[in-house]
Formats: C-alpha cells, sequence, structure tokens
C-alpha cells in the first residue's frame, strides 16, 4: 500500500511502525452500559488527580527553568482541571447520557474550545489552546496512554508514525533506533521538516489519515525523495528499496567523508560553510555535518506561541549554549525578525493589510526598545562565551542601523555599570533582504561588519511576488537576472569595503546555485545543516575561475529559465551525484 | 438571594488574571454564586464558564449569590470587577 505526502527530509527510512494517534480525537459518543457508570466516572477523577500531579511538576520545572512568566501558564492548566464546568459536564455526561469517560472528556473539552475560539480577542483563542493541551494530557492518562511511553519503547528499526510531531516529541526519541518520520500534518517548512532534515532522518509529511492504516509493528518504507510512504510491502517494493537505501548509504558515506572537508576549490578558493539553526538543540548538527560557524541563528522560537517575551536569562542561556556547543567557531544571532506572516502573541499587535510591507523585522524592534535592549543585553552577555556576531534582519535604511546600534550601545554601559563581561567588539552586521539595501549597500557598508543575503525575501521583494500564492508563485525566482545582478552588487560592494557578504536564502542549499553564488563574489554560504556535504562536494568539483565565468555568463542571460539551462550544460543536471537518485 | 449589578473597570476587561482573581475569590465562598451577562447566567466558580462571556471593559454585569455568606460574597466580587487595576 503507498501513501503520498510531503518531502519532509530526503533519505530512505526502512523499518517497524510505531503509530502515535491522534489523541484529540476519541470515539464521539462511545458509549458504556449502566454497571460501567461509577468506573468510569472513577477513571476520570483518578486520571483527573494525575494529570494535576502532572501539571505540578511541569510547572515547577518550567518555573526553575524560564521563570515566573512561563510558569504562569501551567496555573491556566491548573484551574481547568479544577473548573466546576469541566468536572460537573463529564460526570453528567457519563451518568446520565451513558458516556465513557475519554469521550465525555473529549466532548466538554471542545465544547468550551469551540465556544473560546469564537471570542474575538486573540486571549481568548489562547485560552482555547490551554485548554486542547491540558484536555489532551487528562485524555491520554484516562486512556493510559502517552506519547512519551511508547517513545521509550522503541524498535531496533523504528518509523515514527504520528499525526503531529512536536520539536519536544523528536528531543525524546533515541535518535540512533529511529529510520524515518511519517506525519499526517506539517509540510516542508515545518518545525518537523527542519529537525528532520538536520538530523538526517527521512520524512515524509502531510499524509492524510496515515495513523488509522498502519498498526504497530508493520513493515513500513519512508521515501523521502519521492515523498512516499509504503506499508506492508511487497517483496519486490523491499528489495528495490533495500538496493536504493544501500546506494543512498554510500553515498551518504561519501559525502560524510567530504563533511569533514573545507569547501575549496580545484583551483584553492575557500569558502565558509556554515549552517541555519533555529533551536538552541540544533547547534550539534551543524558540527555533525561540517558546518564551520552557524550563519544564521533564528531567534523567534523564544518568542512564538508564547504568552509573555523571553527574558533575558532564558534568552541568554539559549545563546549562550550555542556559542559553548560551536567554541572559537563564529555564531550570527539574528535579532528578533517577526511580523509579516508570524505574529507575536506576546504584544497583541493589531491585524495589517499588507503585513510583509509592514510593521516586521527591525522596525518592530525599534518600535518596542524595551524588548529589543533585553535580547541585545542577552546577546552581549553570550559573547563572552564564544564568537557571538549580531545580525539586524529587514534593514532598509541606514538610519535603522544607526538607531539599533545606539540601544546596542546603551545595552553594552548597562553591562558595563553592571560589572557583567561581554565582547566589547562584537561584530554588527546586517540582513540584505530588501532591494533598497541591495541597490544602497555601498552606503550601509562603512556602517557594518557584514552582509547576509536573505536571498527568499530579497527574491519576493524584488519579484513583487508572494510565493504562497499560486497564481503568481512562478514568478519567485531566484535565479531572475534581477536577483542575480543584487547579489553581484553587494558582493561587489562588500569586497571594496573590506567585509564580508553571505546567503542564508534556501538558494544557498542548492548546490548549483551554491557554485553560482560562489562565482558572483559571496564568501559565506549557510543552509540548513543536513545540505552541507551535498554543497561542499559541489564547491569542491569545480575552479573558482569556471564558477566566476558561468556567473558572468549568468549575469548577461534574461530569463531565470537560461540561467538554469546554463546552471545544468556546466554542472550537469543534478550538480552532484545526490541529487541525481531523485 | 442577595444580587447586585457592576461595571466592568479593568481596561482588560474579565479576561486574563482578572478572570482568575475572580474566580479565585469566588471560590472563597460558601454560598452558590452565579455571574450574568447579556441574559446568559454562568457559574461563578468555573474559569471556563466566565470566560466565555467575554466580557470587557465597561461591561454591565450581574453577580448573584445564595447562602450563608452571599451578601459579602457579592459586595467582594462587586468590589473587585469595579477595581480599575484589578490583577495588574
Amino acid at each position: 500500500m503507498i501513501f503520498t505526502g510531503v518531502c519532509g527530509a530526503k533519505g530512505i527510512g526502512i523499518g517497524k511502525a510505531i503509530v502515535l494517534g491522534r489523541e484529540e480525537i476519541v470515539p464521539e459518543n462511545q458509549s458504556i452500559v449502566s454497571e460501567q457508570v461509577e468506573e468510569e466516572v472513577a477513571r476520570f477523577k483518578a486520571a483527573l488527580e494525575v494529570t494535576r500531579h502532572q501539571v505540578l511538576g511541569i510547572r515547577s520545572r518550567a518555573l526553575s527553568e524560564s521563570g515566573e512568566n512561563e510558569a504562569r501558564i501551567f496555573d491556566a492548566h491548573l484551574m481547568i482541571l479544577e473548573d466546576p464546568a469541566l468536572v460537573g459536564g463529564v460526570v453528567a455526561l457519563i451518568r446520565e447520557h451513558r458516556f465513557s469517560a475519554a469521550s465525555a472528556t473529549g466532548h466538554v473539552i471542545r465544547q468550551y474550545e469551540a465556544m473560546l475560539a469564537e471570542l474575538e480577542e486573540s486571549y481568548f483563542r489562547e485560552r482555547a489552546a490551554d485548554l486542547r493541551d491540558v484536555g489532551n494530557r487528562l485524555v491520554r492518562n484516562i486512556l493510559g496512554v502517552t506519547a512519551a511511553k511508547i517513545l521509550d519503547s522503541l524498535y531496533e528499526d523504528a518509523i515514527v508514525v504520528a499525526h503531529e510531531l512536536n520539536p519536544s516529541d523528536i528531543a525524546m526519541m533515541d535518535k540512533a533506533r529511529v529510520r524515518g518520520l511519517v506525519t499526517e500534518t506539517g509540510g516542508e517548512t515545518s518545525h518537523v521538516a527542519i529537525i528532520a532534515r538536520a538530523m538526517g532522518i527521512a520524512a515524509v509529511l502531510g499524509v492524510d489519515g496515515i495513523t488509522g492504516r498502519v498498526h504497530d509493528g508493520d513493515q513500513v518504507i519512508v521515501d523521502g525523495f519521492k515523498g512516499e510512504v509504503i506499508v506492508r510491502p511487497t517483496q519486490g517494493q523491499r528489495n528495490e528499496y533495500l538496493r536504493l537505501h544501500q546506494i543512498s548509504e554510500a553515498l551518504n558515506g561519501e559525502l560524510r567523508r567530504v563533511a569533514g572537508l573545507p569547501a575549496e576549490t580545484t583551483d584553492g578558493y575557500r569558502i565558509e560553510i556554515a549552517a541555519n539553526i533555529a533551536y538552541p538543540g540544533e547547534a550539534d548538527t551543524v558540527l555533525a555535518n561540517g558546518g564551520e560557524g552557524v550563519g544564521l541563528f533564528r531567534t523567534e522560537f523564544l518568542y512564538l506561541d508564547k504568552n509573555a517575551l523571553p527574558s533575558e536569562d532564558v534568552q541568554f542561556e539559549a545563546y549562550r549554549k550555542v556559542a559553548l556547543t560551536l567554541g572559537t567557531r563564529p555564531v550570527i544571532i539574528r535579532t528578533l525578525d517577526v511580523g509579516g506572516d508570524k505574529r507575536l502573541a506576546a504584544l497583541s499587535l493589531p491585524g495589517e493589510e499588507n503585513p510583509f510591507l509592514g510593521y516586521r523585522g527591525i522596525r518592530l524592534c525599534l518600535g518596542h526598545a524595551g524588548m529589543f535592549k533585553t535580547q541585545l543585553r542577552a546577546i552581549l552577555r553570550a559573547s563572552a562565551f564564544g564568537n557571538i556576531l549580531i545580525m539586524y534582519p529587514m534593514i532598509t535604511d541606514i538610519s535603522e542601523v544607526y538607531q539599533a546600534n545606539r540601544l546596542l550601545d546603551e545595552a553594552k554601559r548597562e553591562l558595563d555599570r553592571e560589572g557583567i563581561p561581554f565582547n566589547d567588539g562584537i561584530k554588527v552586521g546586517i540582513m540584505v533582504e530588501v532591494p533598497s539595501a541591495a541597490v544602497t549597500a555601498d552606503l550601509l557598508a562603512p556602517a557594518v561588519d557584514f552582509f547576509s543575503i536573505g536571498t527568499n525575501d530579497l527574491c519576493q521583494y524584488t519579484m513583487a511576488v508572494d510565493r504562497g500564492n499560486s497564481a503568481v508563485s512562478h514568478l519567485y525566482q531566484p535565479f531572475h537576472p534581477s536577483l542575480l545582478r543584487l547579489i553581484k552588487h553587494v558582493a561587489d560592494v562588500s569586497r571594496a569595503h573590506g567585509i564580508f557578504t553571505g546567503v542564508c536564502g534556501e538558494m544557498a542549499s542548492d548546490p548549483r546555485a551554491a557554485v553560482l553564488l560562489v562565482g558572483l563574489g559571496v564568501h559565506e554560504l549557510s543552509m540548513n545543516a543536513a545540505s552541507i556535504p551535498a554543497v561542499k562536494n559541489a564547491i569542491r568539483n569545480i575552479s573558482y575561475e569556471l564558477a566566476k565565468k558561468m556567473a558572468e555568463r549568468a549575469l548577461s542571460l534574461a530569463t531565470a529559465a537560461e540561467v538554469r539551462r546554463l546552471l545544468e550544460e556546466v554542472m550537469g543536471e543534478g550538480g552532484t551525484c545526490i541529487q541525481g537518485m531523485r | 438571594m442577595y444580587s447586585r449589578d457592576a461595571v466592568v473597570m479593568n481596561e482588560h476587561g474579565l479576561h486574563a488574571r482578572p478572570a482568575a482573581i475572580f474566580v479565585r475569590t469566588a471560590n472563597t465562598f460558601q454560598s452558590r454564586i452565579t455571574l450574568t451577562r447579556g441574559g446568559k447566567t454562568v457559574n461563578a466558580r468555573s474559569i471556563l464558564e466566565v470566560l466565555s462571556l467575554g466580557i470587557s471593559a465597561g461591561a454591565v454585569v450581574s453577580i448573584a449569590a445564595e447562602g450563608a455568606d452571599e451578601k459579602a460574597a457579592v459586595d467582594t466580587l462587586v468590589r473587585l470587577v469595579e477595581q480599575e487595576n484589578l490583577g495588574q
């Protein structure tokens, strides 16, 4: 049986299924006989008590690890567990309507969740999320299963099949035993995909209804290249995939060897290869894949899906952890980049007609100076523990750099007065992702230590295209001459000013595009960690002379399609052998 | 039974911490206590039901109690919702 989903992470995984069902789904109106009523009521009350203890435990851990604000979220959970409407409602459904404890609980939770979700203000919608969270925990305890328990008892070669996986679920898994991940939710850009890619585990996401079609212990093959999941394969399918698996392992072995080598062209030109990370836990995978630094440390994880802003100490710990893992290697921390498609619950900002042209990135941070300075203080404090650089996102004009630097100076003076150590000479750079910044790179260069080109946003703003809008997404063309010319301009300017230019957009992780970027004069490429070996391999197989010639040629072409054809001519259709598998 | 009307003065209405404080306070009394707004009456001891009323600043609510400490309960809760800085 073959199921199709979205490619989450490339690779072939073969193993036995461990199915984590969708806890929220409890058989609707599952009924019981009258003799079972009191037993079910007792079961519900016992689960309530177990859940209360679990939440108390989580609360005290949150209090010691993250502080008062984080812990307060769990106070809401505790109040919900003691709520007479919840408790009374569930017991009434069991006694009067003969619902099972689990379906009665699910019923009441859903009823209040819908009520809260309907209210206008975001505060209530967040309470609906609290309710769902604590409700799921309660139902799990009634049913006596927990995701953690199943994950602890993984098979030797496990394929985890789940409705949804949270980053914390994956963190709990024994990675040596997981061969593949399959989820019903999530897409290419979800956290699960990012983490699976970083860990090199094959993943297929968005497979509708899969948890109902697979049983624990079933043979499953995950094809992360094609985005397919084969359940209970035939002997023929199995043999075919064992063969593919061997090839892909051999290629991976070759790439792993390359991963440890520098990205040096055949004529000795060296490129810095770094990784993008979104969580401190990913820092290990950077080194394992041969990353020479972190070119983009996204800090949004500290802010998103939280009711309150993160404290300075919580941030400091996260930044310090990455700095310590990377040792002397550079870690570029990007200051908060929300707005656009990412809303910050803690600030309750009004909706915008054009969020991508609105209050986002550095604009939002400069408008919330207190919040911004807290982050800058945390980064500065962490800079005493490693090689940290600061990067401001969404810069459109030099006055924004000055304003941000003024706050940085204030933060430095405060730390000085408090006698807290930091790196006074910390390097400060900017994202070049708005055409105005790219065009005026020469005006910005004297004020910064480096540029990092965010090709995704730069492409969207240059081509005036929303890549999520299928009517126009074909116009999203990173190889378009307009974008290549902007990149060339920024690289030229930075060389003239003696500063470096990196690229941290998706382009950098495509081996052929990476070579083109090198030819355009970019000094550093930063990408998801799993792409590093293939990109190093591509760079090590071409001369800088040829890359430059190819780039020059590309700049004179009229369309993205012609540029693509040129790359194929020079480097072959796949660019690297691993891509040839697709 | 004893009941009184009150105007919610807190700028965030009866959301978040104000609602939690309201429910916790209601729980310290013995009487049966209800909160009514716009014709809908709910149990004042239930955070879910209080939140489901979606009470914002300036709303007029009615608080009623029945039991041994009904007057004290209603008077205390009215004072609470009429505080401008409840829970801040």
